[in-house]
């Protein structure tokens, strides 16, 4: 019997409250940049430039790309453990997931790091 | 399993009518969800991608303003857009239930459907603005 079922997490507590934690970063990274370029219309790349080369859009872009990665890993582990039965498939399919995931991340720092 | 599959009677009545069989509200907005969730973790990739070279200088920033004369652009960044929108406000809805509202079959059907009707609003939103 499964007494224990996480994955990113130390428990499914933990993956629970992680996967809400990311979504709220993530909603308020989304709602705060699809506002920045709705109301800056049209967009300038000295805006643009300007906004991403201050300390605290680089800080809540890298913790946006983190909560990505939280928010990624745990979703994915929920969807291939409910469709892929297979364990090595699944196995297999998490990795690229979360590898991906990884990447972005390390993408973001390279990207921000440079503006 | 064996002594559950012992009681199950042989001649039960089959139900397989895919006409009149259909996924209440509350699965669609579920299995969607999950759908969106994977599609945004594909859309990220080209999302950091368009990040990177609208900020690696002007000239890529000019750049990637004409790719988005393109009308398969548009139609990505619309799908994009729509797949978040319904993500995050489906999402929402799911903060709501944690905090104990729509967890009965006739409020959780009705904010399913709210969150259906303002996922669309948001998505015809996104397509004007793209376009």
């Amino acid at each position: 019997m499964v007494t224990n079922a996480a994955s990113l997490g130390r428990s499914g507590v933990h993956d629970f409250i992680l996967i809400r934690a990311s979504a709220v970063i993530l909603t308020l990274y989304t709602i705060f940049l699809v506002g920045f370029i709705a109301t800056s219309s049209p967009l300038t790349y000295d805006a643009w430039h300007g906004l991403f080369s201050t300390l605290p859009m680089k800080v809540f872009t890298l913790l946006a790309l983190v909560a990505i990665l939280v928010h990624a890993w745990i979703g994915i582990w929920q969807v291939l453990t409910d469709y892929v039965k297979p364990l090595a498939l699944r196995g297999v399919l998490l990795f690229v997931f979360v590898v991906t995931a990884f990447a972005y991340l390390a993408a973001g720092i390279t990207i921000v790091w440079g503006v | 399993m064996e002594q559950s599959e012992q009681n199950v009677k042989k001649q039960r009545p089959v139900h397989l009518d895919l006409q009149t069989i259909r996924f209440p509200a509350t699965a669609i907005a579920s299995i969607l969800h999950r759908i969106s969730g994977v599609i945004m973790l594909f859309a990220v990739g080209i999302l950091i991608w368009l990040l990177s070279e609208s900020l690696a200088s002007a000239e890529s920033f000019a750049g990637i303003q004409s790719l988005f004369d393109n009308v398969i652009v548009k139609f990505i960044v619309w799908a994009i857009l729509t797949a978040l929108g319904y993500h995050l406000v489906v999402g929402l809805r799911h903060l709501a239930m944690d905090a104990g509202f729509w967890e009965e079959l006739e409020s959780g059907n009705a904010s399913a459907k709210v969150a259906f009707v303002i996922a669309a609003a948001l998505s015809i939103i996104a397509g004007v603005w793209v376009w």
